[in-house]
């Protein structure tokens, strides 16, 4: 059976020794510590994909019953068809905690979405787009490959930033637009404008953009506070409470709810089993993730509980 | 309502109203298959639910009420379930107008929102009979949107704000008042001003009958708005209890406008700035 520390030593020699001794003292590195070892868990096993396959292959094959529980459960939590555009609407006063915002992000491409909308109505995050998009740019993949010595599968992160002007007066400018296109040459067209039209005419004035899979609110209500009217027609809307009280345990809880609704859409109107073709790869990436928020949540608790063992 | 719901209301009305309740009425079909009803029995059962929470909202006071009754997208429904329906929409259009309906005993106006020219002409007939019956109530107003969307209200704006335009270019062409880019205006420096703005838009929105939406309830814990009232809820509390839409009560009232009542100021503060 792994232990951690053969786990530790097996991934590399470079890092101090781990001692995974149940004492209060030490508990708060040891976590750490455990943190980061599923962290590199979670690249080796990005980078040795098809190995990982093979394994879980041979773990649903072989009599031992715990690795086939974590195999089923694996193929059952992560059926999953990816959030392809998330939308975050932030309160604005919240908005400027950029701290906050570089976290929430941070957790955001950890995950594994690759494309978000970032909405405040005042435009607070649209001013600091440059030390935001800097924050998240692949320029510093290449710093990261450095500091390890190999290079790490790194999800880029594309930003849009969007405002309230970009929703009523939008649409007004996009009206302007196929005024001058269809009705100032002098006729009155007859046929009635289109939806493509109008996205083609809210492309050509720069507020174009695709509708968002699901849309996050962090702010006190739940509200969307003017997010463009024309992209958010059948988004999912799912309220995180405020910036400040935001946990990486309830994003990720927003975001496999998404993605079970919509597997169960997929497949109760096509008629197919739960079980569909996945990659096992990022499926036994995601478990990584939810072991390290499990740790990362349950620090204060585990903590507590020894204490209160080691008196007894 | 009886006496409890009435003091609810009092007290509930010691704090600010709403002044205009939205509601998507989603889960009469998944209510039939759940109490093993033939599939028009859950859209009934979503009718008197309806009638209920009308009379509940206007007694607490809230002045405007809108419902999604038939999206365009529902007209991709099978055939047999969208004739069903627009027969069970007729229906309670014509008992609706009755005198002694609920809508007289609250002198409520009611409005059809949406392009009624995709529905079948007995329905736009009744449609327009009972806007014509109820132009005379002035207490309430009930708007229902009917072959709507979001989206075809943006459009359908924007092309009576083109078409409007147009018109005025047209006539002051013809009294020589202008050069050919006449329907631009502000042509001083060569820069063409656009003509078009935010309040054009919203002057021709199907639901500029009534004033924004305070809250949207959609029921069936579905958190999605589905093409509804996207223009007018920038400002607006979203609640999606999880229960089907013929099981909604007053209960449920009373917790949307408690929430509300609490984030009441940061709405209005946000009203304020945009």
């Amino acid at each position: 059976m792994l232990t951690m520390v053969s786990v530790r030593n097996f991934l590399s020699g470079s890092h101090s020794k781990l001692k995974f001794a149940f004492s209060p003292k030490i508990l708060d590195l040891d976590l750490l510590n455990v943190i980061m070892v599923l962290h590199q868990i979670q690249s080796v096993i990005l980078k040795y994909g098809n190995e990982t396959q093979e394994l879980l292959k041979w773990a649903s094959r072989s009599g031992n019953l715990g690795l086939r529980v974590l195999w089923l459960i694996l193929h059952f939590a992560v059926t999953i068809c990816k959030v392809r555009y998330l939308a975050m609407v932030i309160d604005s006063e919240e908005a400027q905690e950029l701290s906050k915002v570089f976290e929430l992000l941070q957790w955001v491409a950890d995950i594994g979405v690759k494309s978000v909308c970032l909405y405040d109505p005042e435009g607070v995050l649209k001013k600091n787009k440059e030390p935001i998009t800097q924050r998240f740019s692949s320029a510093n993949l290449s710093e990261e490959a450095a500091v390890n010595g190999r290079l790490v599968t790194r999800r880029n992160l594309t930003l849009e930033f969007v405002s309230f002007e970009d929703g009523k007066e939008a649409v007004a400018k996009a009206a302007n637009y196929l005024f001058v296109k269809h009705y100032a040459n002098g006729t009155k067209e007859k046929s009635d404008f289109t939806e493509p039209q109008m996205a083609e005419a809210l492309g050509a004035i720069g507020s174009g953009g695709a509708e968002p899979d699901l849309l996050l609110i962090y702010g006190p209500t739940r509200c969307h506070l003017g997010f463009p009217a024309w992209r958010l027609r059948y988004t999912e809307i799912v309220h995180m409470g405020p910036l400040k009280s935001m946990s990486y345990g309830s994003l990720v809880k927003a975001i496999f709810k998404y993605t079970m609704v919509h597997q169960n859409y997929v497949t109760s109107s096509c008629g197919t089993s739960m079980m569909r073709k996945i990659d096992l790869t990022d499926a036994a990436s995601i478990v990584c993730i939810l072991l390290r928020m499990f740790f990362f949540d349950c620090r204060t608790k585990v903590k507590r509980y020894l204490l209160a063992c080691m008196s007894n | 309502m009886d006496e409890d719901s009435s003091s609810i209301s009092r007290v509930l009305s010691v704090g600010p109203v709403p002044d205009h309740i939205a509601f998507i009425m989603d889960g009469n079909r998944r209510y039939a298959k759940k109490r093993n009803l033939l599939d028009g029995a859950g859209h009934r059962s979503g009718y008197l639910a309806l009638m209920n929470m009308l009379k509940y909202c206007y007694e607490l006071g809230v002045k405007y009420a809108t419902i999604y009754a038939f999206s365009i997208d529902n007209f991709r429904r099978r055939p047999e379930e969208v004739q069903s329906t627009m027969q069970l929409i007729l229906e309670k259009i014509e008992d609706l107008i009755k005198e002694e309906s609920m809508v007289n005993q609250y002198g409520v106006r009611i409005y059809f929102l949406g392009s009624l020219k995709l529905l079948s002409k007995p329905v736009r007939l009744a449609a327009e009979r009972a806007m014509v019956a109820t132009s005379g109530n002035s207490k309430s107003v009930l708007s229902i949107c009917l072959a709507y969307t979001s989206s075809d209200e943006i459009l359908h704006a924007v092309q009576e704000c083109c078409g409007e335009k147009w018109d005025e270019g047209s006539a002051l062409e013809s009294k020589g008042a202008g050069n050919g880019l006449v329907f631009l205006k502000g042509n001083e420096n060569g820069k063409i001003k656009p003509s078009i703005v935010v309040k054009d838009l919203e002057k021709h929105m199907y639901a500029a009958v009534a004033p924004d939406p305070d809250i949207i309830i959609r029921t069936s814990g579905e958190t999605r708005l589905s093409n509804f009232l996207l223009w007018q809820s920038a400002n607006c509390l979203l609640y999606a209890p999880p229960i089907l839409w013929p099981e909604i009560g007053l209960w449920h009232l009373i917790w949307a406008v408690l929430d509300f009542q609490r984030n009441f100021s940061y709405l209005k503060e946000k009203t304020k700035l945009s």
